[in-house]
């Protein structure tokens, strides 16, 4: 391995990753300039120098480099690899009772969610839904957002106001979802619009949403509204076969979902969400669809939930041949299938990839349990940015004497809503 | 020369669209055509591009207006009554209000309500929905009565950073009526003494102070001294210039057009109720519209909701306790 200048040359694909190329990789953002420290770039073995944990956005995937197609795969394989391991980690914590409310994960997600990510540039905005933790770490989001929102942390993005899934920097492009489906989407519209007043040129929205949020008035509101304005959206539509519990033949009755996007006006194309390079391509296609001034485009792609609604939820009710069928596959266990078949990397490689996915995780989720809870008696209990216009109520007793908990030391509690 | 409250809300966009490159307006039937009042009559024309027709689309028109102010515009939403913005009601108290303590990241919508009762206008066209968002942490809620605040509201509704629900009386629309538009105005969130008096207090907003103020006119040919208190915003809700009117007058009547269970007049009386019990010398009163949908018919829809006969008829029983 050579260090140039500008980047890292990788012999074994001869090109020349720039380090916020292969930072990601590793689940983090990379910083050009300064110290960082060292770890295995899962293409290659080498050892780069990535920043983990970085605390903004500021550094995201993709740029404007188009990488050679096993790359892009083994990035978006590293950066699956992280969400699943964060993940298992959050759900090991929620089992533990450390932590408040719920917990959601993206099992069988990864592959298209991290696919929306990689598309995505600085300046695009992107609404994530529940399952979106790999689109998340892709579009730049830190691994610390994750652990301190989920545990509570007080110098989270959140600082306890909000938990879980429901984090964002939309100074950043990253909208922090509500729990109401389909609401997302005409907020991006919003952001589009204000890039066309702005005149900012070639940036594009993205929405994360999946089967069940198709039933609902914002979603048809949204996308009628994106193709009224002929926005730069771009609609990902996870088709997880159940929403909650509830199975498809009790959502929908139109043939195939995307026959929805005809009626808008919208360009729309299918995807197998079990597989990577079919994910990658297909978000990618529309993304740049979408930033060439196309108009919005939607994405439906089929894969299986491989977890419960949240992780109070045990899925009983998951039919078990769709388990078996094709479907049910597990995208991460496709994607190394893969790997490995096509020659892009080795067992050895594939292990260190979860090793410093592991390792990385680790120190994040230790580095929060560190960290304060946010603390009632310094709140401020006004919801206002105004806060001078904020209403005087009076209450007839003080706080009561309580013993704020920390960060590490939650309660569980049976089942939440995101 | 005389400028009417519609007036007064155009010429308000009108100024900030001009003054704000960040404002613009968006809504049904809002451009070529100039609104359903004509609160946009000839805005589409001056500012080409900033006064956007929407679809019939209430959540995504007030999702669309989230995204842009969180990108840094001030978008200013009409909906065509205050009734339609029920569909985007989710996306008012649950994205918006909610926005700013979520992520610190503040949310600078302006959502105009044209509110309350017309005659003939019936249940789906007459609602008035203040007290509804006003029970929401997160927005600000403003009333106005009279030409003055329509203009001076407006404008400040535009560049206060959280988003307000700025509720305009269609009674007032074309009927109310001032020599000009105002050149300085009371800050928001503090009442006005629309009426000095030392007998009773009436505590109104919106449309219902013009009632208020005809029934002190008439119960002063009577010998009683009414004090009228125009609330102007009812979030922020002045509870001080309320609390000063009591212990000048030991009397409360309060008076909302909006429906009786709960909402302004409830809270007003709360408030006098728990931090001014001691001023009171008679039991606080308020009066609401009735507990039914808003008639159709005139000469029901006249007895729904109060007028300056009701509200007399309050105050004189008032003042006997």
């Amino acid at each position: 391995m050579s260090k140039g200048r500008r980047g890292t040359h990788c012999p074994a694909t001869g090109t020349v990753a720039v380090p916020n190329h292969l930072g990601v990789v590793c689940g983090a953002a990379w910083q050009r300039n300064g110290t960082g420290k060292e770890t295995v770039c899962a293409r290659t073995m080498n050892l780069v120098r990535v920043f983990p944990m970085q605390q903004t956005l500021e550094c995201r995937a993709s740029q404007d480099i188009v990488s050679p197609f096993p790359e892009q795969y083994l990035k978006a394989f590293g950066l699956m690899v992280v969400a699943r391991v964060l993940d298992d980690k959050m759900a090991g914590l929620y089992r533990a009772g450390k932590i408040q409310g719920g917990v959601f994960l993206g099992r069988g997600q990864e592959a298209l969610s991290v696919s929306i990510g990689l598309a995505l540039r600085p300046g695009d905005i992107f609404a994530p839904l529940i399952r979106d933790g790999a689109g998340r770490l892709a579009f730049g989001e830190p691994i610390l957002d994750a652990v301190r929102t989920y545990l509570g942390s007080a110098l989270g993005p959140m600082r306890g106001r909000d938990g879980n899934v429901h984090r964002g920097r939309p100074r950043e492009g990253l909208l922090a979802m509500i729990s109401h489906l389909g609401a997302m989407i005409s907020v991006v519209n919003g952001g589009l619009m204000a890039h066309r007043f702005q005149n900012r040129k070639g940036l594009v929205g993205a929405a994360s949403i999946g089967d069940g949020a198709t039933s609902t008035g914002s979603f048809h509101e949204g996308l009628n509204q994106a193709a009224v304005e002929r926005l730069p959206l771009v609609v990902v539509v996870a088709n997880n076969q159940y929403a909650y519990s509830t199975p498809n033949h009790r959502q929908f009755a139109c043939d195939d979902l995307a026959d929805k996007a005809a009626g808008y006006g919208l360009a729309a194309r299918h995807a197998d969400g079990t597989d990577l390079e079919d994910c990658l391509r297909v978000v990618a296609e529309a993304v740049a669809e979408a930033r060439a001034g196309a108009g919005p485009q939607m994405v439906f792609a089929r894969l299986l939930r491989l977890c419960g609604h949240g992780e109070h939820d045990d899925a009983q009710y998951i039919d078990p041949r769709l388990k078996e069928s094709a479907v049910g596959r597990d995208c991460i266990e496709v994607a190394e299938k893969r790997l490995l078949r096509e020659g892009w990397a080795d067992a050895k490689a594939i292990r260190a990839v979860r090793q410093t996915a592991a390792r990385e995780v680790d120190e994040a989720v230790a580095t929060v349990q560190r960290e304060p809870a946010p603390d009632p008696y310094k709140e401020n209990w006004c919801a206002l940015a105004s806060e001078h216009l904020g209403d005087l109520f009076e209450h007839p007793v003080s706080f009561p004497a309580i013993s704020p908990i920390s960060s590490h030391q939650s309660h569980p509690t049976p089942s939440s809503q995101p | 020369m005389s400028i009417t409250y519609l007036e007064a809300i155009r010429a308000a966009l009108g100024k900030a669209l001009a003054d704000d490159p960040r404002v613009f307006l968006y809504g049904q039937d809002i451009g070529a055509f100039g609104g359903a009042f004509k609160a946009t009559k000839n805005l589409a024309k001056e500012f080409p591009g900033r006064v956007l027709d929407a679809p019939i689309s209430e959540d995504a028109i007030v999702g669309a207006a989230i995204g842009a102010a969180i990108h840094g515009m001030r978008p200013v939403i009409e909906m065509q009554y205050a009734d339609f913005s029920t569909p985007g009601f989710n996306q008012i108290v649950n994205q918006a209000a909610t926005h700013f303590w979520r992520t610190q990241v503040p949310c600078p919508i302006t959502i105009r309500l044209p509110s309350g009762g017309t005659s003939g206008a019936g249940p789906f066209h007459s609602q008035s929905m203040e007290s509804l968002y006003a029970h929401y942490p997160g927005l600000i809620v403003m009333t106005p009565a009279t030409v003055e605040d329509a203009y001076s509201m407006l404008l400040e509704a535009v560049a206060i950073d959280d988003p307000v629900i700025f509720c305009e009386h269609k009674r007032l629309y074309s009927h109310l009526k001032a020599p000009a538009l105002p050149t300085e105005a009371m800050p928001v969130g503090k009442a006005r003494i629309a009426r000095a008096g030392r007998d009773l207090s009436i505590v109104a907003y919106s449309a219902m102070l013009h009632d208020a103020l005809a029934a002190a006119e008439e119960l002063a040919g009577e010998g009683a001294e009414i004090e009228v208190v125009d609330l102007r915003s009812i979030k922020p809700m002045d509870t001080d210039t309320i609390m000063a009117s009591v212990a000048r007058t030991g009397r409360l009547l309060c008076v909302g057009e909006s429906f009786p269970w709960g909402g302004v007049t409830a809270e007003v009386v709360a408030r006098v109720a728990t931090e001014g019990f001691g001023l009171l010398d008679a039991p606080p009163q308020r009066l609401n519209a009735k507990d039914t949908p808003i008639p159709h018919h005139p000469n029901l829809w006249l007895v729904h909701r109060p007028t300056a006969q009701t509200v007399c008829a309050a105050a004189r029983n008032l003042l006997r306790m």
